[in-house]
């Protein structure tokens, strides 16, 4: 019994190890949430709930941005649920690994399954099977810096006039960035990026402004499996 | 807003977990997170109002440029955020961008 607990302890505080570069990329860009969802007229407890039970950064953003623009609550649900449609394809890629989890593991993992929560297990997905603990410890601990960098910003919204002068507008990309280039092992992986960034932008030129990452995500995907086995020929 | 972030997360992997998926479509899988990453930020990056813009104003661009090497060199979430977004600061505080 004591061995196993000690063994539980053990995971759960790698799980939030391994967390670390999420927070330290969580607490500052959900600091902008904060100050932003404060100057876009989202009241404080709005603000604090949509990060406890949304929880999903690029949704929030928008979301923000549509209500102080005044967007209806129709609109607003529509596009988070296209926003987040990529999360379907992310839950989909790890599920292979996920087998003997129960069932309620699942619902709690899938809960806590963002951009960033995802590039970290994937990048250890064979491991998944075996480290449950770890893996929702991990999650618990995003979420967690996630709703203090909330609480910071909502705090500081009243005193900070301008975000622009501090780049936090950038948090977001700047995280995307590092995703992005922790995903890029191999050239096929380089080659599915340049064509998935290069669709996504032409799409949005061309006028859609929420399908764009959805559409360019399964175009760049199935090109990119095209290269890999044309390469491998 | 909670129901329609909840689902796309829940119902893959409540559904696909455990089974055998064919070789190629696990192989497809794999592609989809360097895709999606890519299908977020391209847009952010290389537009400014709906079309490209690549000039010293937007800061985005540049900031990425360094911000690249950086996460690669250094594979740290933490400085590459730090060193983009000083970075779009820095262009900001000597009058470049928006």
């Amino acid at each position: 019994m004591e061995n196993s607990q000690k063994q539980a302890l053990a995971a759960i505080a790698i799980g939030m190890k391994r967390a670390l570069p999420i927070v330290l990329g969580y607490v500052p860009i959900g600091f902008a949430y904060g100050v932003l969802a404060g100057k876009g007229g989202l009241s404080q407890t709005n603000t604090l709930l949509m990060s406890l039970i949304v929880f999903a950064g690029s949704a929030q953003f928008i979301a923000v941005g549509l209500f102080a623009a005044g967007t209806g609550p129709a609109a607003v649900i529509l596009t988070t649920f296209v926003v987040n449609l990529r999360h379907m394809l992310m839950a989909a890629s790890l599920s292979p690994y996920l087998a003997g989890w129960k069932k309620r593991h699942l619902a709690f993992f899938s809960f806590e399954l963002t951009d960033e929560t995802f590039a970290l297990h994937s990048t250890a997905a064979s491991r998944l099977g075996d480290c449950r603990l770890e893996a929702l410890s991990l999650n618990v601990t995003a979420q967690a810096s996630w709703v203090l960098g909330t609480i910071l910003g909502i705090v500081a919204s009243g005193l900070i006039s301008d975000i622009k002068p501090m780049g936090l507008d950038y948090a977001l990309a700047a995280m995307f960035i590092a995703l992005l280039v922790g995903q890029c092992e191999n050239r096929v992986r380089v080659v599915t990026a340049i064509i998935s960034g290069g669709i996504a932008t032409l799409l949005y030129l061309a006028g859609w402004h929420q399908f764009h990452i959805i559409a360019a995500t399964v175009a760049g995907a199935t090109l990119g499996l095209g290269v890999e086995h044309w390469t491998k020929r | 807003m909670a129901v329609v972030t909840y689902l796309p997360r829940l119902l893959p992997t409540l559904f696909l977990s455990g089974r055998n998926l064919q070789p190629i479509i696990v192989a497809w899988l794999r592609l989809v997170p360097p895709a999606v990453l890519a299908a977020m930020l391209a847009p952010s990056l290389l537009l400014r109002e709906d079309s490209i813009e690549l000039g010293i104003d937007n800061l985005f661009f540049w900031a990425a440029l360094v911000a690249f090497p950086v996460a690669w060199k250094s594979k740290s979430l933490f400085a590459t955020v730090v060193v983009g977004m000083g970075l779009v600061a820095l262009g900001r505080y000597f009058g470049l961008g928006m």
